[in-house]
């Protein structure tokens, strides 16, 4: 009996062989966004490739090693949605930046 | 991973699925185990926690009308006599991985009641994360020598010591939590507890292999974290 069940549970596991190509991916991916700093890219290129490499190691992290490529939906979407709520605060937040810088430099350089 | 069929009732995938789960009048969450979801919940805010500081970050840097330091010389490391930009930053970031990587075999030998291999990897990944914070007290100690405090620093904007020492101290205060969890259930899974089921300290549960995968996904949690410092604070 106890048998049985020890084979049904190793069945219902992941092989091997994804955990170890999401870790090497993990790899290249970190050693790809050390290179841009390393051949010191800047401006756009420099910012369009870090969230590329950043985003795809999240994703990657999230999918496979947390197993939410495996989990329900009910549970992926209750967890990825208030990202959203997040994106919005980012975007105030960089819109506010962008008002204070301007008023600071209003007031240091012109003196009002 | 959760489970697709529940006392022989097959559940609906996908988004369909989704529906149903959310208005079945039952547990929303089917087939999940509870205390993955009460991992899941407190993951969650602490994201929130997290995209505060950082967001916290960009206005400030964004607002300041003095140079931000350059993280890529503030950073460096010399070996020999030529600085190498980011070095103890890079490495950091791959033993990161590298104790996520094992922590990922962890939980999948846990579920195949590989005990031995499974307790062998929970503190591979302890030794991977004590060494992580050993990293970063040495980058503190440096530059704190180096004269960065929260209120000043000699490269330029006076925010960067107060960002760099609140965002990086909270996430190595996450990593120096998980270490401490995960010496303590290496001895827990050497023990057999997950094997015969023993009660655990602070509960009258018995213990199950589902508790390394919750235990992963807090140590993956602090390696995802850790993507989004590296990205914004060390390399943008």
């Amino acid at each position: 009996m106890d048998e049985i069940e020890n084979k049904e549970t190793v069945a219902s596991t992941h092989k091997i062989g994804i955990y170890l190509w999401i870790w090497g991916l993990l790899f290249v991916l970190s050693f790809f966004s050390y290179m841009v700093d390393w051949f010191a890219f800047q401006g756009l290129l420099r910012w369009t490739l870090i969230l590329i490499f950043m985003f795809l190691k999240a994703g990657l992290i999230m999918a496979f090693f947390m197993h939410l490529f495996w989990e329900r939906y009910a549970l992926v979407n209750v967890l990825l949605w208030p990202m959203t709520a997040i994106a919005c605060f980012i975007g105030l937040m960089a819109a506010e930046a962008k008002y204070t810088v301007f008023t600071r430099l209003l007031y240091f350089i012109t003196g009002g | 991973m959760s489970d697709v069929k529940i006392e022989g009732y097959e559940l609906k995938p996908g988004f369909k699925g989704m529906a149903t789960d959310t208005g079945s009048d039952q547990t929303m969450f089917k087939g999940v185990q509870w205390g993955k979801v009460m991992m899941w919940i407190f993951l969650l805010s602490d994201t929130f926690v997290f995209s505060c500081f950082l967001i916290s970050y960009m206005k400030g840097r964004a607002s300041t009308v003095v140079d931000w330091p350059n993280t890529s010389e503030v950073f460096s490391l010399h070996v020999g006599s030529t600085p190498v930009p980011l070095l103890l930053i890079a490495i950091m970031t791959f033993v990161l991985i590298t104790s996520s990587g094992t922590m990922a075999l962890a939980v999948k030998y846990g579920y195949e009641k590989n005990r031995k291999m499974c307790g062998w990897l929970i503190l591979a990944t302890a030794i991977g994360g004590l060494t992580f914070v050993g990293m970063q007290v040495f980058e503190w100690s440096k530059l704190i020598h180096e004269g960065v405090r929260p209120w000043e620093n000699p490269f330029g904007a006076k925010q960067f010591g107060s960002y760099f020492f609140m965002i990086t101290g909270f996430h190595g205060f996450h990593v120096s939590i998980g270490v401490i969890f995960l010496f303590i259930f290496a001895r827990k899974v050497f023990k057999g507890d997950f094997d015969n089921g023993k009660r655990g300290f602070f509960t009258t549960m018995k213990s199950d292999y589902v508790a390394i995968e919750i235990l992963g996904l807090y140590w993956h949690f602090v390696d995802l974290v850790w993507v989004f410092i590296f990205a914004f604070f060390y390399l943008w």
